[in-house]
């Protein structure tokens, strides 16, 4: 008999709608806004703490939908916009600088919807409104800063080994070069480096005896890069996570770059002051032996440097550290007492502690500085503007590096663990300092080299049109099909409906990110799913045509046209592919939509509407076929 | 309903000519702008910032470029965006400023945009007063920031040097995939009509000098997925007239399969006409180019499959004997015993 469904494929067609319909059914219950509460720098969020933000919420009478509390830290639901603005006021409060809060949108889909793994789809910043960041990280000035942290080890340890040295330097291809006459101190040197620095090559330089030479090895330069990206993410992640963002990405991508997504933020400018920076601090003894006016013009001496204060007075500090940024675990700004100037508390690790009381012992009476580094990564611009490339077409980079001495006060007394810096020129700086030595310094420094920042109210908008485009679109390609094919019509765009629902369903459960072009894909989609089907109405009309009976008509119709499709719609495939590799934001959200479309339209277009027309014609003697 | 109650019998291919002439003439036009005038590339390729802002009133552009100016801003190019309320604002990834980096130039333009206007108090809705709040700064409540994109020199050379390899990539592929379904003729003859398409799709952007942006970028390129749909549909029916019809000659044999889609090409192409003209409509302006592209290129898509596409098979001598390795047909269909 013709044109009857086989019992398995009822089955498939069966499983695919249920499960399509689960899983877009979390996108129709919308979201409200709400307030997450997360514990700063990873801390667990303990179950007290639930408590002290409902009791606030209670007492100063702002009313909550929901509260809840999950791995991911604590969810507050709210009824609108205004309720959720005071309340953050409130949490904030109420818990202190210990937990970030910020806020979120909350899915109103029920929890046994959420539980059992049915998300709504994940929409893109241009739609949920944020702010997207692309940063380039500096590379090379991460490799030579380690470069010159191995001469300076190297000049140690030799020193330490009592092995004399003229110099030891870099040269022009990043080499180290160590100048060592004295032959016998020169084998107990190459001994020594070769043991204690075994990722440096050493070698002796058959042209220039006395000369020894070390250079990295790849692996080593490769160790570096990669420790330099993760401790930049690591820093950039702590950032992000101080500046209260719900749901933020913080992604290395490529080999040097890292992408960082904020959903819901639109003060960019602090956002940007707060990620960009490299900026540490180090402590540094002040030389008071020598007069830093006297050196300005000759040659510091041995063992010091000159330094600037912001205003631009000169000092001289000793060269050693003796303790830098890594070392301090917390930061806060505050107000002085006294002076009612800005101040950031410190407190630092075991180690530094205990070299900060030595040292503050040894010189109670002398002074201690505090030197602000920060490095400045930009891409090298000629005059007019333009980049300058090396030979190999990449930009160049330059590394500014920043040096300030916020201040230099009389160590009065032996100092510990905990003691607080001054010198600087507002609250805001103070608060943003605080937040950099919080969060750890980064290991390169990066620049900001794309921003795409969308308001709320575009984004919304955004849905809007969206929205609007998709149900007009199937509207008129609905009335379109209804009056040119009338009951085959009807089936295809039945097809259609559950093809959307299809569409909606994968990208919920794949939880890709959908964004404005992705729904233009969508609708690109209606008006191009509906081609196979109008491949296969056409043969049959074709097939009548050639006078074989309906019943026949709508087998071959099916049957010949199948192959047509498969082709038309691979080779939409192959281009979709290739955007989704291309891809980068707008365009992979288009390729992304595009190529699920076309996948669960020849299911739906084929499949589906074979079955509903062999449920309306199939086994019946048919005289005339209504399309 | 039917467009053709019978099957048409037109004579394309015998207006080939015509079509040859045509179609050389829209290259050239193409390619004379290109030339000419050159693309009018968005920052996405060029680099550069972009701004977009909402005022609550409408505003005299002379107002906006003055305050612009008067921060130092001489470059800008500022336009209205759709509507009188909405401004846009764009600078060359050559500005520069010695007081911020190139990322930090969009909070100076804002700071600018919003200094003539904060002297007035203006109603605000909910949102509005929630979104001055959280900026920290309730003076700015009648400029509201739509948009802002800054694209780094760097990354807008590697997006167009990276948009240029995918179109060759899908190409490739594209080449690829018909000549092991098909035969190299038709592959070629199938790019050739792509190429035709993007040519004439992106040259309009050009003469007309429209923004050539990223999303007009990925509509090109879906362009050339649909106009490959169309010319796949009618060299599967060549294939198989080249089997069926035995004693007809290869002009009449690609012309009956010409005739015999061309419902189905009509068809289909109104109703993606039917949502492209939605999405130009009422998706809103960002898309606005996007679907330009995408309308431009259903119809020139339309157009290559018909006369241009099969003529360049026949005119590259293809024959019966080339079609008649004997393919496996697809898939055994259902409700056979």
């Amino acid at each position: 008999m013709l044109n009857q469904t086989a019992w398995w494929k009822y089955l498939v067609i069966l499983i695919v709608t249920v499960t399509g319909l689960f899983y877009a059914l979390p996108n129709i219950f919308g979201s409200d806004p709400g307030l997450q509460v997360r514990g700063a720098r990873g801390l667990a969020v303990e179950s007290s703490v639930l408590q002290r933000v409902e009791s606030a919420l209670k007492t100063e009478g702002i009313a909550y939908k929901s509260v809840l509390q999950d791995e991911t830290g604590i969810k507050v639901r709210f009824r609108d916009d205004e309720t959720q603005l005071r309340a953050k006021e409130v949490v904030e409060r109420a818990l202190g600088t210990q937990y970030s809060t910020a806020f979120t949108l909350l899915s109103g889909a029920p929890a046994w919807l959420t539980d059992s793994g049915a998300l709504p789809m994940y929409l893109g910043l241009d739609l949920r409104g944020g702010v997207h960041f692309l940063l380039q990280v500096d590379m090379d000035s991460a490799i030579s800063r380690a470069r010159e942290r191995y001469r300076d080890d190297i000049k140690t340890a030799l020193r330490e080994d009592k092995i004399r040295y003229r110099s030891v330097t870099l040269n022009s291809n990043g080499d180290l070069e160590a100048n060592i006459r004295n032959l016998e101190q020169r084998n107990q040197a190459v001994d020594l480096l070769r043991q204690e620095f075994p990722d440096v090559r050493i070698v002796e330089d058959e042209n220039r005896p006395g000369l020894l030479l070390g250079q990295f090895s790849e692996s080593l330069v490769e160790e570096i890069r990669t420790f330099a990206l993760e401790q930049n993410l690591t820093a950039l992640r702590n950032r992000v996570d101080q500046l209260g963002v719900a749901e933020p990405v913080v992604q290395r991508q490529g080999d040097d770059r890292i992408v960082i997504q904020l959903p819901g933020v639109q003060d960019t400018a602090r956002a940007k002051t707060i990620l960009g920076r490299a900026a540490t601090l180090q402590m540094h003894l002040v030389d008071e032996k020598n007069n830093a006016s006297a050196v300005e013009s000759g040659q510091a001496p041995a063992g010091s440097r000159l330094y600037r204060f912001r205003d631009g007075r000169r000092i001289l500090l000793k060269k050693r550290v003796i303790y830098s940024g890594d070392n301090i675990i917390d930061a806060a700004a505050s107000l002085d007492t006294q002076t009612g100037g800005p101040i950031v508390s410190i407190s630092l690790d075991s180690a530094a502690a205990t070299i900060n009381s030595r040292i503050t012992a040894e010189n109670v009476g002398n002074r201690m500085a505090v030197v602000y580094l920060e490095f400045v990564s930009e891409t090298k611009r000629d005059e007019n503007g333009n980049m300058v490339l090396d030979e190999q077409g990449t930009p160049e980079r330059v590394t500014t590096r920043i040096e300030e001495v916020l201040t230099a006060p009389v160590i009065r007394e032996q100092l510990g663990k905990r003691y607080q810096i001054e010198g600087l020129d507002s609250v805001d700086e103070a608060r943003d300092l605080a937040l950099m030595l919080r969060s750890g310094a980064l290991a390169a420094p990066v620049e900001i080299i794309e921003e795409r920042t969308v308001g709320p109210s575009l984004g919304q908008a955004n849905i809007t049109q969206g929205f609007r485009s998709v149900t007009v679109g199937f509207v008129l390609v609905l009335l379109f099909m209804m009056v040119y094919y009338r009951v085959f019509g009807v089936m295809a765009m039945t097809a259609l409906a559950l093809n959307l629902v299809l569409i909606v369903a994968v990208l919920s459960m794949l939880q890709a990110t959908l964004t404005l072009p992705g729904v233009a894909g969508i609708v690109l989609t209606v008006g191009m799913a509906v081609d196979a089907n109008v491949l296969i109405f056409e043969r049959i009309r074709e097939e009548i045509r050639n006078r074989n009976s309906p019943q026949a008509s709508i087998h071959l119709g099916y049957d010949r046209a199948l192959s047509t499709i498969i082709d038309a719609n691979i080779t939409t495939l192959i281009a979709a592919l290739v955007l989704f590799n291309f891809g980068t934001g707008p365009i992979k959200g288009f390729a992304v939509t595009l190529s699920i479309g076309i996948m669960t339209s020849m299911f739906s277009a084929i499949m589906v509407t074979r079955m509903l027309i062999n449920w309306h014609y199939g086994g019946k003697s048919v005289k005339r076929l209504r399309i | 309903m039917e467009i053709l109650k019978q099957q048409s019998n037109i004579d394309f291919l015998g207006r080939r000519r015509i079509a040859l002439i045509v179609s050389t003439a829209l290259l050239v036009t193409a390619c004379t702008g290109f030339l000419v005038r050159g693309l009018n590339l968005g920052i996405d390729f060029t680099g550069g910032t972009l701004v977009e802002v909402g005022y609550q009133d409408p505003v005299q552009i002379e107002a906006v470029r003055a305050a612009l100016a008067e921060s130092g801003f001489d470059d800008a190019v500022v336009q209205y965006f759709g509507t009188p309320r909405d401004v846009m604002v764009r600078l060359p990834a050559t500005f520069t400023r010695q007081d911020a980096s190139a990322a930090e130039i969009s909070s100076g333009v804002m700071v600018a945009l919003r200094k003539p206007y904060s002297e007035i108090l203006v109603e605000t809705s909910a949102t509005d007063r929630q979104q001055c709040t959280r900026n920290q700064d309730s003076l700015d409540c009648s400029v509201q920031m739509r948009r802002v994109e800054f694209v780094g020199p760097q990354v807008g050379d590697e997006l167009a040097n990276q948009g240029g390899l995918a179109m060759l990539y899908a190409l490739l592929g594209i080449l690829v995939y018909v000549t092991y379904r098909f035969e190299w003729r038709f592959a070629l003859g199938s790019v050739a009509a792509l190429v035709h398409d993007v040519v004439i799709t992106v040259g309009v952007f050009s003469v007309f000098q429209l923004e050539f942006s990223l999303p007009v970028l990925a509509a090109v390129l879906a362009v050339i997925g649909y106009s490959l749909n169309d010319t796949i549909v009618v060299y599967d029916r060549i294939r198989e007239n080249f089997r069926k019809m035995r004693k007809q000659g290869v002009l009449e044999i690609m012309n009956t399969a010409i005739n015999q889609t061309l419902p189905r090409t009509i068809l289909t192409s109104l109703t993606t006409l039917l949502v492209v003209g939605t999405l130009l409509t009422l998706g809103g302006e960002i898309i606005r180019g996007f679907s330009l592209a995408l309308l431009v290129g259903v119809i020139v898509g339309t157009y290559s499959s018909i006369f241009v596409a099969s003529p360049i098979v026949m005119a590259l001598g293809i024959s019966r004997e080339d079609m008649m390795p004997v393919q496996k047909e697809g898939a055994v269909a259902d409700g056979q015993p």
